[in-house]
């Protein structure tokens, strides 16, 4: 049986680079006494994947990770379990039982939405309220992302779903798909860019809202996507 | 006012409390490597209320995170303070290089983990003494602490710092920046000086440690001095003050199985050296290898009981979720109830799948079996620590190991299916020949002979053996039968080196065999400082003054620096490394007792120079005088 695992990760857990959140969890599923399964061989690793890399410094209220398990008591249950067997900073909000069709929690990943405000003292002189509109309405939106074998040409718009400024923040739908994932950092860069100005640096706080799955291809006649959060693919018991 | 804190229950209903407080900001913490050393909150990490309690202890580790968090020692002391209600022990480490000049920058103070509070403010600064060469670190915590460096120049609002661990065995060197030393094992009197530093308040700084040092295991650097002959030898050592001890006797833990453990150990978000929970199955070693200073400080040894550790191994299990244990002991083969202890962690670990590491074992047929059980064999590598290549040279510092015993525990494991081994020696040992170096190439050809004769070439895995044969040089240290001994020169170091090399280079199998040596300047300045005295405290700091820190890592560790500042304070390593002394010199850490009696130490030390052997503590006693603790393998049945 394999389950979704939801989380949010905050506070200065928010410093925990990906990998340790993951060495985290294989300790903290061991503490809570849950029946999860194990890889053969003289090394035996827990089954366990995880959706999209959060990157340092980034606060979430929907990571996910999937875990192969052999039974369960219920999926609250294993919820409270790796709450109390975990830490404060990071809060395991939901868990559900993944259909057996359903993709891993890695490739699933095809969308993730976005809080972003800039930090005291380092908004831009651009006024974003007064160009975001322009901004959207082009045609591409190219940027140059540098790789390790020198620069490319990407084009930003269509991966941008959703882009809405208000009250001083930001809030985004983006790709995140392997392919062609877009960070936020770098959309406010384009937009700040296109007004001559550059972000200054770590100017901004992010925070992750949710990740989604497409659960098919968009209906005929629209462009609308079906995108859900990545647990509506689960259910409970 | 207290900084927001998540709260949120445990498995056992205890609270659990994130702090939400940093010491360093988002822009630096985003710049520097591995943030994750700085901002606390890890799994059983102890939040206190910061109102509720009396007393703050910052227990430090002058290395860095990964290597301090490594350190069985401080998860136990760290264990045993909070479990006083009305103390917060918190922990601190060295800030990286990268860290370290945003500190100095910006003008941060050096914070503890926990409370991410400033160590200043703290009543008690520890410093664990593990190694030498971190002696600068002490310097740079210190300093980023903004405590004063020399602790006379500390004022009545600056913490106590309070230095522990083996090398405050020899606490001369750092005489000058500590205001306590403890010598000996940490569990048995600190509630007895927390207690005196609650009533002395109010009566100051110096009157707290003036009473401190009439407390047994304590030495307070401040009432003593030291008086030199004019070829700068010691001519005498002395308290300043009527009623300061002239002896400090080390303290010790004599029933090791009734005392704390940590069960909960902090766990770490990122990776560290030991990253796995550690068993300590007993302290001390009955061998007395002649060059070793924990087989003489350690004394006597004292085994952990058989049920409890069975229970802490579950309990702990539980609690950290770990996947891996090891034991730990400094000779984990010599623990008499080891197949008892192993059998029962192979069925407890396998069911849960842990992995077990078994460091530290002797190799023969009962260890082999017990390995194979617990580890790939074709991946895992077997280590046998000859220490020297010959002998005779094995008989002078009383390595209780034979060839016929390598040899023979090699065919063991050849036939077993392992097919690489390590093997570690020393260079430098006193009465060191070229014969004995021609013999570390020797035995690494035997070894690879050996398993040419026993493994058939159609299950030669590979084809080959893999010998990796790794030398380091000897550094006399203070307690044991070698403190008397010159040390060699940089130079003899290397021309040794050379000849192992080229001894390796002749012998039949040397396609098998691949041989490492180590540094040798740091060597010698690791043996400048291991028995050293008080005049070296200038020399510390005038190194730590010219930019040096972090001189236990080879990039950081800068040979002339050192040498400078000897020679600025007109010192040198000559007098403090590679002359031999005579067994009629006072030694800087003299007038502490640890147990071992000089006299055992001389009588070691002549018939090394007659490599003649000694029994183990299990075989017969050797009157070494640890015996006046009154426990341990003094008083349990002789013979094997």
């Amino acid at each position: 049986m394999r389950l979704r695992v939801k989380f949010r990760k905050f506070g200065p857990i928010r410093f925990i680079g990906h990998l340790d959140v993951m060495r985290f969890f294989q300790k903290a599923i061991r503490r809570a006494g849950i029946d999860v399964a194990y890889s053969k061989g003289f090394s035996p690793h827990q089954i366990m994947a995880f959706a999209a890399p959060l990157g340092v410094g980034l606060l979430s209220n929907g990571e996910y990770m999937d875990i192969e398990v052999g039974s369960i008591v219920s999926c609250q249950d294993t919820l409270e379990r790796l709450n109390r067997a975990g830490t404060p900073g990071i809060e395991v909000t939901s868990v559900k039982v993944l259909p057996d069709t359903a993709g891993n929690a890695m490739a699933s990943v095809a969308a993730a939405a976005y809080t972003v405000r800039f930090r005291e003292g380092r908004e831009p002189r651009t006024e974003i309220g007064s160009v975001l509109q322009a901004f959207l309405a082009r045609e591409q939106i190219l940027v140059t992302k540098e790789t390790k074998k020198g620069t490319r040409e990407l084009d930003l718009k269509p991966g941008i779903y959703r882009l809405t400024y208000e009250d001083g923040a930001f809030r985004m739908l983006l790709d995140a798909s392997s392919g062609g994932n877009i960070k936020p950092v770098q959309m406010v860069e384009a937009i700040l860019a296109d007004q001559g100005e550059a972000l200054q640096e770590n100017a901004l706080t992010i925070v992750r809202e949710d990740v989604y799955t497409d659960i098919g291809a968009p209906a005929e006649g629209t462009q609308e996507r079906k995108l859900v959060p990545l647990d509506d693919i689960g259910y409970l018991i | 006012m207290e900084a927001p804190a998540s709260r949120k229950p445990d498995l056992n209903g205890d609270e659990m409390i994130m702090s939400e407080k940093l010491a360093l900001t988002d822009d630096i913490l985003m710049k520097i490597e591995k943030p994750e050393r700085y901002i606390g909150n890890e799994v059983n990490s102890v939040v206190k209320d910061r109102s509720r309690v009396k007393l703050r202890f910052a227990m430090c580790f002058p290395d860095v995170y990964e290597i301090g968090m490594s350190h069985l020692g401080i998860q136990i002391l760290y264990d045993m303070f909070n479990s006083m209600e009305d103390v917060w022990c918190e922990r601190v480490y060295s800030p990286w290089v990268d860290l370290d000049a945003v500190m100095r920058e910006q003008h941060i103070p050096l914070f503890a983990l926990e409370s991410q509070d400033p160590i200043k403010e703290f009543d008690f600064l520890g410093i664990t003494l593990q190694y030498e060469m971190c002696y600068t670190n002490i310097l740079q915590v210190l300093d980023l602490a903004q405590i004063p460096i020399n602790a006379v120049d500390r004022g009545e609002d600056c913490p106590i710092v309070i230095g522990g661990g083996p090398c405050a065995y020899n606490p001369e060197p750092l005489a000058d920046f500590f205001d306590i030393f403890y010598i000996g094992e940490g569990e048995t009197r600190y509630h007895d000086l927390l207690s005196l530093y609650k009533e002395c308040k109010g009566l100051g700084r110096v009157e707290f440690l003036r009473r401190a040092a009439k407390l047994p295991g304590l030495y307070v650097p401040r009432f003593y001095d030291v008086r030199y002959k004019e070829d700068g030898t010691i001519e005498r050592f002395y308290p300043l003050e009527e009623g300061i001890p002239a002896v400090i006797q080390k303290e010790i833990v004599m029933d090791v199985s009734d005392t704390y453990y940590p069960t909960k150990p902090v766990i770490p978000f990122i990776k560290v050296t030991q990253d796995r929970l550690v068993l300590e199955i007993q302290r001390g070693c009955i061998r007395g290898c002649r060059f070793c200073q924990a087989g003489q400080l350690y004394r006597p040894v004292r085994e952990r009981d058989l049920e409890t550790l069975k229970k802490y191994a579950l309990e702990m299990l539980e609690t950290t979720g770990y996947e891996e244990i090891s034991l730990s002991s400094l000779s984990s083969s010599d623990y008499s109830r080891l197949p008892e202890l192993v059998d029962f962690l192979i069925e407890e670990c396998s069911k849960r799948h842990v992995n077990i590491s078994l460091p530290s074992l002797r190799i023969d047929a009962f260890s082999l079996d017990v390995m194979s059980k617990v580890q790939d064999v074709k991946k895992s590598s077997l280590t046998f620590a000859p220490e020297a290549g010959s002998q005779r040279l094995r008989n002078v510092i009383n390595k209780g190991l034979t060839e016929e015993d390598i040899l023979k525990g090699a065919a063991l494991a050849f036939e077993g299916g392992w097919s690489r081994v390590k093997l570690y020696f020393m260079l430098g040992l006193p009465t060191e020949t070229p014969e004995d170096i021609r013999g570390i190439a020797e035995l690494s050809n035997k070894i690879a002979a050996t398993y040419f004769d026993t493994v058939p070439k159609e299950r030669r895995a590979g084809g080959r053996v893999q010998i990796v044969a790794s030398t380091s040089f000897f550094v006399p240290k203070p307690f044991t039968p070698f403190q008397w001994a010159g040390q060699c020169t940089k130079e003899d170091f290397l021309d040794k080196a050379y000849q192992t090399r080229t001894a390796m280079s002749e012998q039949l199998n040397q396609k098998s065999i691949k041989y490492n040596w180590h540094e040798a300047d740091a060597s010698v300045m690791e043996g400048v400082l291991a028995r050293g005295d008080r005049r070296l405290c200038q020399v510390i700091r005038k190194v730590y003054e010219k930019g040096g820190f972090y001189d236990a890592w080879g990039e950081y560790y800068d040979n002339d620096r050192w040498l400078e500042a000897l020679a600025e304070c007109g010192l040198s390593a000559d007098f403090y490394a590679h002359r031999e002394r005579p067994l009629d010199e006072i030694l800087p850490w003299d007038f502490i007792d640890c147990g071992v009696t000089k006299e055992f130490l001389k009588r070691e030390w002549e018939k090394a120079k007659r490599e003649e052997v000694s029994e183990n503590c299990r075989q017969k006693c050797q009157g070494c005088g640890a015996a006046k603790f009154g426990g341990g393998i003094c008083f349990q049945a002789k013979g094997e």
